[in-house]
């Protein structure tokens, strides 16, 4: 049976089913998609960005490399070292970053069906969770169908840890180039998160709900925020996904004569 | 921030309040089928919250950030909107078009 030479990024042929150490050539195929995958250049660049903030923040090179791996989840870093920079205490960091982590619990629900078999396994499930994040969940979604369905897990568990090495390289080099790096490279690295997650959802919404749910987040996430309404981004998820939902089902009530 | 305490705000202010999400995700997940209804409300949900942070990412940034005037950082992000929709939705073509805005937006008008 014939091995495939080089570990391509999305593999099409059935052949991945193949008998022993499958589990271990699904892990590293996974790891090699991570790596080579799009998105590992904007990772790269937006984890430069959070080594750099961290670094001229006041925080140490261990400590921010433990947030990337603990946290992964660009969005909460960013609001968690910025807020512990700025001197807020530790309990309203954990409610901004709590807020912005809602977004994971539908990800890791939608990734689950994908997994197969190991389903009903919970500790199995652990791992592939917590490497959940925008970039893991988008090439994960794209590539899982091409899997063998019996080595899901370790492809996704290759997946996410190709991109956290990524990431703390990146952490690390961010970290060290922190005072060479001009204000405007800065500003550009820590711009790449809030791009490449509009860009990245945008891509992934093939439903008018999902598009929806982002257009009006977009509109009434500043307007909450401005008029400093507690709990803004809680406020904002629930109003403008209601709203986006509620539109979904009256276009499905008016498409289906009675 | 290297004391002993650091690494314990970090996984309270940190790792809890986000893992948590991952794991309710798991228990809440298992049983669900993806096509249910709550599943797509939950998921408008989520994907509202991460405009909120996009939005508040971009109008409200952390330190460094701030430096770029506001106009830019908007400006910026349409233009990679634009890019991505005429572009065949490529996201990299979008977050590049994006950079080079920010980038020579902020050198014209910068402080």
């Amino acid at each position: 049976m014939s091995v495939p030479r080089h570990l391509c990024p999305a593999p099409t042929s059935r052949l991945d089913a193949s008998p022993p150490r499958t589990a271990t050539r699904a892990f590293a195929r996974g790891f090699a998609a991570g790596l080579t995958s799009v998105l590992s250049l904007v990772l790269f660049g937006t984890y430069t960005g959070i080594g750099s903030l961290a670094h001229q923040l006041g925080f140490g090179l261990s400590w921010v490399l433990a947030s990337t791996l603990l946290v992964w989840a660009a969005p909460a870093q960013v609001i968690l070292i910025s807020a512990l920079g700025a001197g807020s205490p530790p309990f309203e960091a954990a409610i901004a970053v709590g807020l912005s982590g809602i977004r994971l619990l539908p990800m890791v629900v939608a990734l689950l069906p994908l997994l197969g078999r190991a389903r009903q396994n919970l500790r199995a499930l652990l791992l592939p969770a917590h490497f959940t994040a925008v970039s893991v969940w988008v090439e994960a979604l794209r590539l899982l169908p091409a899997v063998d369905r019996a080595h899901r897990i370790a492809f996704c568990n290759g997946l996410g840890c190709g991109f956290l090495t990524c990431a703390m390289t990146a952490t690390a080099t961010g970290f060290y180039l922190a005072a060479q790096l001009p204000a405007l490279f800065a500003a550009a690295l820590l711009f790449l998160t809030p791009v490449s997650f509009l860009l990245a959802v945008l891509r992934n919404s093939a439903l008018l709900i999902d598009r929806l749910a982002l257009a009006l987040g977009l509109i009434i996430g500043p307007l909450l925020a401005f008029a400093r309404v507690e709990l803004d981004l809680l406020w904002t998820g629930i109003a403008a996904g209601t709203l986006a939902y509620a539109v979904h089902r009256l276009k499905g009530a008016f498409a289906r004569p009675p | 921030m290297s004391e002993p305490s650091s690494y314990l705000i970090l996984v309270i202010a940190g790792f809890l309040p986000n893992e948590i999400w991952r794991w309710l995700g798991v228990l809440f997940g298992r049983g669900l089928d993806e096509k249910s209804e709550i599943v797509l409300w939950v998921r408008a949900v989520a994907i509202a919250v991460l405009a909120g942070v996009i939005a508040r990412l971009t109008l409200m940034p952390p330190p460094v950030l701030a430096d770029v005037p506001a106009p830019v950082r908007t400006g910026a992000i349409a233009a990679g909107l634009v890019t991505f929709l005429l572009l065949r939705r490529s996201v990299l073509a979008g977050v590049l078009v994006a950079e080079a805005t920010l980038v020579i937006g902020a050198a014209l008008m910068g402080p």
